[in-house]
């Protein structure tokens, strides 16, 4: 309880230090403009919801300057191409190296030439080359801290357990969690025989999309799981844990329904077939989606306030920020037990036994 | 799905497959085997805990039970033996009284036997004292008569008489 209360507390303090960046920002500029004001907004909110090459964590538009850092960029072109993302001075110029010039365009890397020409195409897609980009960015950064820190905690979890049978620490706020996923979801889902198997991946996917959530509600900026790369790794991870431990059973569920008359079976396999690949692309897109647009509708209340300009608007705006933010903690817990949960029913739909035909 | 598609990074997708199945490795082998172990040890320990503390129950139960059982016997015993006592009690009683009464009829008898006894020889004695005190006087008497003739044939002729009559 204790600690859902200091995530509280923390969003609150992050949250009124960012608007605080952000409205010296607005003073600098001395005539809003409203139009300017609204393309700015929606460029930052689009600028956030996409991954990066740096760590920027608040920007001073009337000087153009940058507070953060740069990552490491790798690149396989012609070799590996390693260098810091400071050379591209946060997209402003082309970056040099080893002979080959990079540009970024929209948060994305392209090679071109020492001029930095970018030509589009009817699409609005630029025509150059997208060399293969293995960069260290902000979500990279962000999977390898997630990952530390849980490391860290579970870790540490289990050294406690060692010393005796009660957990002392943080491991006594995780321990519930834990077990209600091993109660609640792995064990009505896969049964009791057979959820051994998908604890750890069911335990590691929970926490890692939970953690990854709550950070995205940090004025970080952090949009990890509202990344389709990311969700879709995760997904994939399910689908095929899901395709491997499918047992007789689940094969002849999706090939030759038993129970059903033979043109039907014929019928049914191609939508079973499709069904086994839509569950995981589900997956995929619920928590994007779902990250994605709160992140989407956070950003534009935050904007909002300074939109309006007047207290009255501005106050309300906030007070309807304030509880978006609320929900959106909800929504942060919500979907990793919906991803942890669904996950659990595919697994449980591929090693189910059972021998009445229906 | 177009923006979807253009949004696709595959270096971030190459880090997140990486990153989390290093991750998944790890946590499994240092934290969710120990954890999970932990846990359902400590489980089974609750459980046979609870299963000992429920069979100590059931034990007592039934060890007060005997309990009951027992002080019932013996109660059931004391109260035999109270009867039993009681019975002996009366029986002893009523025997001494049956061999004191015996034992009394006995000497009654015995007196009685003794008294008959005495009497009879004290009757014989007398009896003897009386027959040698009657010679004792027929001497005299005898003597006296027959001191002269006379006298001697009265006897004889009266005797006679007698035995004639006889």
């Amino acid at each position: 309880m204790q600690s859902n209360f200091l995530a509280k507390l923390l969003t609150i303090v992050l949250f009124v230090f960012s608007m605080n960046v952000q409205a010296q920002n607005e003073e600098h500029e001395g005539t809003p403009e409203e139009v300017s004001l609204k393309t700015k907004i929606k460029e930052s909110i689009n600028h956030h919801l996409l991954d990066s090459h740096d760590f920027i964590f608040f920007s001073d538009t009337e000087t153009g300057k940058h507070y953060g850092f740069s990552l490491p960029v790798i690149l396989i072109d012609e070799g590996i191409q390693l260098f810091s993302s400071s050379k591209f001075h946060h997209g402003e110029t082309v970056a040099e190296n080893n002979g080959n010039y990079y540009k970024l365009y929209h948060n994305k890397i392209y090679k071109t030439d020492a001029e930095g020409t970018i030509t589009l195409d009817d699409h609005h897609h630029p025509t150059q080359v997208k060399p293969l980009d293995f960069s260290i960015t902000k979500s990279v950064l962000m999977i390898i801290i997630t990952g530390i820190l849980m490391f860290l905690a579970f870790a540490g979890m289990a050294k406690s357990f060692k010393k005796g049978p009660i957990v002392t620490g943080a491991g006594r706020f995780l321990e519930p969690i834990i077990i209600y996923i091993r109660d609640e979801i792995a064990i009505p889902n896969i049964g009791i025989n057979k959820y051994k198997k998908y604890m750890p991946y069911l335990l590691t996917v929970f926490f890692f999309v939970w953690f990854l959530n709550l950070f995205g509600l940090t004025p970080l900026g952090v949009n990890v799981t509202g990344n389709i790369a990311i969700t879709f790794a995760l997904a994939l991870i399910t689908f095929i844990i899901t395709q491997f431990s499918g047992n007789k059973n689940y094969w002849k569920h999706i090939f030759w329904m038993p129970g059903v008359p033979v043109p039907m079976k014929i019928i049914l396999a191609p939508i079973e077939l499709l069904g086994v690949v839509i569950k995981p692309f589900a997956l995929m897109i619920r928590l994007y989606a779902n990250i994605m647009a709160g992140h989407i509708v956070l950003m534009s209340l935050i904007g909002l306030i300074f939109v309006f300009h007047n207290w009255i608007g501005s106050s309300l705006t906030f007070v309807l920020a304030f509880a978006i933010s609320m929900i959106e903690l909800l929504v942060a817990l919500l979907q990793a037990y919906i991803f942890t949960m669904l996950s659990a029913l595919y697994f449980g739909f591929a090693v189910e036994e059972h021998d009445e035909a229906h | 799905m177009d923006k979807l598609i253009n949004d696709f990074s595959f270096g971030l997708f190459f880090w997140q497959i990486t990153l989390f199945l290093l991750l998944l490795i790890l946590l499994k082998k240092f934290a969710w085997k120990p954890i999970l172990n932990a846990l359902n040890e400590r489980e089974e320990g609750i459980k046979n805990a609870l299963d000992a503390a429920e069979n100590a129950k059931k034990e007592m139960e039934s060890l007060n039970a005997d309990n009951e059982r027992i002080l019932k016997e013996a109660r059931a015993e004391r109260e035999n033996l109270i009867k039993e006592a009681r019975e002996i009690k009366t029986k002893m009683i009523a025997d001494a009284k049956e061999e004191a009464k015996a034992t009394a009829d006995d000497m009654i008898t015995q007196a009685q036997e003794a008294i008959v006894n005495e009497k009879k020889s004290a009757i014989a004695d007398l009896k003897n004292q009386v027959a040698s005190l009657s010679i004792e006087i027929a001497e005299k008497v005898v003597k006296e008569e027959l001191s002269n003739k006379d006298k001697q044939l009265k006897l004889v002729e009266s005797m006679l008489d007698d035995a004639t009559l006889n």
